[in-house]
């Protein structure tokens, strides 16, 4: 605010942004999936983390973010990306992948081993907190 | 977003309510004609026969003329949404027939959706209005049916728009699209106010979130320390945090405690009662005077702290004060009381709070780590340093879960484990044993030794030096014992709790026991004393030596001789317990927790051994412990209040500082238990125990007051026989006789009796009534639980069935999504009868589709298995069918 400053070094920006999926957001909104966004792009991603977005948009945005390999199911090995970011790595890997197994067990509903986009908003949907969470203000 | 606010639902229903209030009535007497098949015009024009003169008929024409004379405007933009229509006098003679009939259509519409049935199967389904309009020379029913319909559905489009999955420019092409359509079908009518009015709402809607947001912010803001236990919390974990918590809410707690007294005994007392030095209850005795303002008698809590407002004997008997005739020994007396009412109902308020809280989350026990996973971080998190506590939070709680979920299928030699709890309780049952006995003995002691003259320092404080080591050494043996029994961390510090609690209760009792002891001594030399005073004021008065013309003057307070003070003496027992315990919590912080860490950390350099993973390492920090020396805390204060009134002050000193010194202490020089553990939900045990404590120092308190008589030289019952007295005396004297009739046939034990028999059937009732209902809610959680794996199972078969075709499912985001894309591409009224009807339809298709192309199904999905909860099936299959409705028919 107080400074006069316009353009970021890369270590500020770096210090500013401390999602664990900001990549992946960039590559969710980009057209190319390349992490460049146009203003539309842009526009976009806050109009999906807006508080006004409804549920289910913002559940659909959430399970591109969480897929990172882009196959349209988020598998053990996108499961294991997440927890590892989450937790910035302190988790040991039995830990990580007993959590993942968890996760599998208890979203995957159709035990087919992987979360369809289905399962995935069948569970977020009785997340207490996720509207609460998964937003951007400006 | 401007576009997105100007495009709401709102407005949109806002325009068309507008029109349909100008035609409703006369259309829905003309609705059947008209679909009869007479020309819209006439059909206007018959209306219009028919009531030529009323406000509606004129209203309705100049909305006509208007919309006509703004048609010239909109038509470039019809042209664009009605692409193809050819040109010429034709077409427009039917849109403005089709204006005119804007408003009755609505109202057929309505009519049309009831007799759906019926009419669908009648009706052609050409692919759009455009062609249709170009096709003939005017519109008949079904078309301005569709129209109309066309029309709603663009506006759930606007209205759903931001719930799509679509980029940008995709959005904003849509938008314009939708609006321009609706805008010429529906015309400019009282659109620009409802504009604007629905733009003032949307901000004022946008002002009130924000509003919302920064209320509850303000309120996170208003609780004491919530950041310092939030940072605890997510480096130690939510036990570690509940300690607290738990500190906290007693600091509130003590905080009224401390402010009833304070406001109703203290200061009264202060500001109205006889100052200092008036009486010899108010003045140091002679012989202490020397040495009254020396530190280490102050220390002690004699000299002139002994006889001030914080304690007992300094309180006149006076039954009024000042000029408020303030009716000091009663309100005393209340205060005693309200301080242990207030308390037992804030403790088993708080705990009826805790379990209420820990019913309802039934269903997030099935995601918990989904729910950890996709929902812990915080996307508005943008302070590196939050980030890093978020890190540590998030990880600690899948540490706490994982703890948990491996504790729950760890499996182990059960006779082993058995046999090595029974002989760690064997070994703590001796330790307690031990430690009340050490107890006994130190008590009977320090009797001994205050007896003689001259005792040392030691001697005097042999007691509190006993307690302290043992609330010191204790615990930590205890801690290695019970590592012998392998419990889940959880249950072991119940379990430690438990242990550490009996061993306090008993060094407690010990000293009470002790206390009891030296009270009844004194009591028993008060008479003596008593007969001394009266003799020495009855000398004094009537010695010779005396000129007797000239009336002696008072005897000065100082030289009274009086008694011991039983009271006064229990509350400087309790004052001086509750300050050593203070200091030996403070002295333990500092030497074994910081100056250990330092130790450890900068002596790691030049070490033989790794000092931070080897032996000493950083202290762990002790849950059990603290929250046993707080609760135990608590009840010296409550047991010690009513004789040193000053107490509870202390105490919220005491909380406050600890507060912060234990804060900064675990922040600075404590490490993470090994294995960090969830708190069990709600402190509710923390809450038992103190319910406990409160219960048990109810009891020497209540026993003092009914069955001990009060000095008869100090205090505000001085002189009474005991102490409740001085409420008969209120009740005798202040208020009018009838009440004090009432009072004591209230008193009658045959009226107590049965009231007392009646609370224990209430209690009996009520518990019944709870055991059934936790019995029910136990049962529903089952059943809550069974059907969701019936969901699981159900739809692995279905998963199975539908595998080919998942590719689709990206686009089935939002069911009505797809259902509001069709009128777009191919506009058929198909789309529209299945949006009426979605559920029979799409169950119908739902249930034939799969069947037909998948025939090694195993089980047909519309007989589901236990089909007996009707609800969460419906849900279930109609989520699984929908995306078979919307496939185009093959």
């Amino acid at each position: 605010m107080g400074s006069k400053q316009t353009v970021f070094t890369h270590e500020q920006l770096e210090a500013y942004q401390d999602n664990p999926f900001r990549q992946r957001i960039a590559q969710v909104f980009s057209e190319d999936g390349d992490g460049h966004m146009t203003l539309d792009n842009f526009l976009d991603m806050f109009s999906v983390m807006s508080e006004m977005a409804p549920r289910d948009l913002k559940a659909y945005y959430a399970f591109k973010i969480y897929d990172f390999n882009e196959d349209d199911y988020i598998c053990a090995w996108d499961l294991g990306q997440t927890v590892t970011r989450l937790t910035r790595g302190e988790l040991s890997a039995e830990e990580v992948a007993l959590v993942c197994d968890k996760v599998l067990d208890e979203a995957d509903s159709d035990q087919d081993g992987r979360l369809s986009l289905e399962d995935f908003q069948n569970m977020i949907l009785r997340a207490p907190d996720f509207l609460s969470t998964f937003h951007i203000r400006i | 977003m401007d576009y997105l606010k100007s495009a709401s639902p709102t407005n949109v229903i806002r325009g068309f309510s507008g029109g349909d209030r100008s035609g409703r009535r006369p259309s829905s007497k003309q609705a059947p004609p008209g679909r009869r098949g007479s020309p819209p015009g006439q059909l206007d024009r018959a209306r219009g026969s028919q009531r030529p003169g009323s406000p509606r008929r004129k209203q309705t024409e100049r909305q006509t003329e208007r919309r006509s004379r703004g048609g010239e405007l909109v038509r470039g933009q019809e042209r664009s949404a009605t692409d193809r229509t050819c040109e010429g006098k034709r077409k427009r003679d039917a849109r403005a027939s089709l204006r005119e009939q804007r408003a009755p259509q609505k109202k057929e519409k309505e009519l049309l959706k009831k007799e759906e049935p019926r009419t669908r199967p009648k009706k052609p389904r050409s692919s759009s209005l455009a062609s249709s309009v170009s096709g003939r020379e005017s519109l008949s029913e079904e078309e301005l049916a569709r129209i109309l319909e066309q029309v709603e559905e663009k506006k759930k489009l606007i209205a759903t728009m931001r719930s799509k999955p679509w980029p940008m420019a995709k959005k904003l092409a849509e938008l314009r699209e939708a609006q321009a359509f609706v805008e010429e079908y529906e015309g400019a009518l009282g659109k620009g106010k409802g504009k604007q009015l629905y733009a003032y709402r949307m901000l004022m809607a946008k002002k009130w979130v924000k509003f919302k947001r920064d209320f509850v912010n303000f309120k996170t803001q208003c609780i004491p320390w919530e950041m310092k236990i939030k940072g605890i919390e997510s480096h130690f974990g939510s036990s570690v945090a509940s300690y607290f918590i738990f500190l906290r809410w007693m600091y509130g707690v003590n905080l009224v405690l401390f402010g009833l007294i304070f406001g109703l005994v203290i200061i009264p007392e202060v500001l109205m009662g006889v100052p200092y030095g008036s009486i010899p209850r108010k003045t140091v005795p002679r012989a202490e005077q020397e040495k009254a303002m020396d530190f280490s008698v102050l220390w002690d809590f004699e000299g002139y702290i002994k006889y001030s407002a914080l304690f007992y004997g300094y309180y006149n008997n006076q039954r009024t004060i000042g000029w408020l005739r303030y009716r000091l020994p009663m309100a005393y007396f209340m205060v005693g009381i309200s301080v242990f009412g207030y308390s037992l109902v804030i403790v088993i308020r708080s705990m009826a709070n805790n379990t209420q809280g820990s019913t309802s989350d039934g269903e997030s026990d099935n995601f918990t780590f989904s729910f950890k996973m996709f929902t812990s971080w915080d996307y508005l998190i943008g302070n590196s340093e939050t980030a890093d506590s978020k890190y540590a939070a998030i990880t600690t709680s899948f540490k706490e879960s994982i703890v948990d979920e491996q504790e729950s299928n760890k499996e182990e030699n059960v006779h082993l484990t058995r046999f090595l709890r029974v002989v760690a309780n064997f070994l703590i049952i001796c330790c307690l044993c031990g430690s009340g006995y050490l107890i006994y003995f130190v008590v009977k002691r320090s009797q001994e030794f205050s007896k003689k003259q001259n005792v040392s320092w030691y001697e005097r404080n042999e007691v509190e030096i006993v307690m302290s080591l043992l609330g010191m050494f204790c615990p930590p043996l205890f801690e290695t014992i019970a590592a012998l029994e392998k419990y889940h961390p959880r249950v072991g510090l119940k379990w430690q709790l438990g242990r550490i609690f009996a061993l306090f209760l008993g060094n407690l009792y010990t000293f009470l026991l002790a206390l009891m002891d030296d009270v009844h001594l004194k009591l028993s030399k008060e008479e003596k004393i008593k007969n001394i005073t009266h003799w020495t004021l009855f000398n004094y008065y009537n010695s010779s030596g005396w000129n007797e013309s000239v009336p002696r003057p008072p005897l000065h307070p100082a030289d009274v001789p009086r008694g011991s003070c039983w009271e006064t003496a229990v509350g400087i027992e309790f004052m001086r317990l509750t300050v050593s315990d203070m200091l030996v919590t403070y002295i333990t912080i500092l030497l074994g927790d910081f100056l250990r860490a330092c130790f450890v950390r900068f002596m790691n350099y030049c070490w033989c051994w790794d000092l931070e993973a080897g032996f000493p390492s950083y202290a762990e920090f002790d849950i059990s412990g603290n929250v046993l020396g707080l609760i135990f805390n608590q009840g010296m204060i409550w047991m010690g209040s009513f004789y040193a009134p000053g107490l509870v002050g202390i105490n919220v000193l005491r909380l406050l500082t600890s507060m912060y010194f234990q804060c900064w202490a675990v922040m600075s020089s404590n490490v993470p238990h090994e294995r960090v553990f969830k708190a069990s939900r709600s402190n509710s045990f923390y809450m038992g125990l103190l319910l406990l404590v409160l219960f048990l120092s109810l009891l020497p308190v209540a026993y003092t007051i009914m069955s001990l008589p009060p000095s008869f030289d100090c205090g505000p019952f001085s002189g009474k026989y005991r102490m409740y007295d001085v409420l008969q005396e209120t009740i005798e004297n202040d208020f009018p006789t009838f009440l004090g009739k009432i009072f004591a046939f209230l008193a009658n034990p045959g009226l107590i009796i049965p009231a007392i028999l009646l609370m224990f059937l209430a209690i009996y009732y009520l518990n019944s009534v709870s055991k059934s209902l936790s019995r029910a809610n136990a049962q529903l959680k089952k059943k809550i639980q069974a059907l969701r794996e019936d969901e699981k199972s159900h739809k692995s078969v279905k998963g199975k069935a539908t595998a080919s075709d998942s590719g689709d499912i990206p686009k089935s985001s939002s069911k009505n999504a797809t259902q509001l894309q069709l009128p777009k591409e191919e506009t058929t009224p198909h789309s529209a009868s299945q949006s009426q009807i979605p559920d029979k339809k799409a169950q119908g298709s739902g249930t034939v589709l799969p069947a037909s192309q998948h025939l090694t199904v195993s089980q047909p999905p519309g007989v589901r298995p236990g089909s007996s909860h009707p609800r969460s099936q419906t849900r279930a299959c109609r989520s699984a069918s929908g995306r078979k409705a919307q496939k185009p028919p093959c």
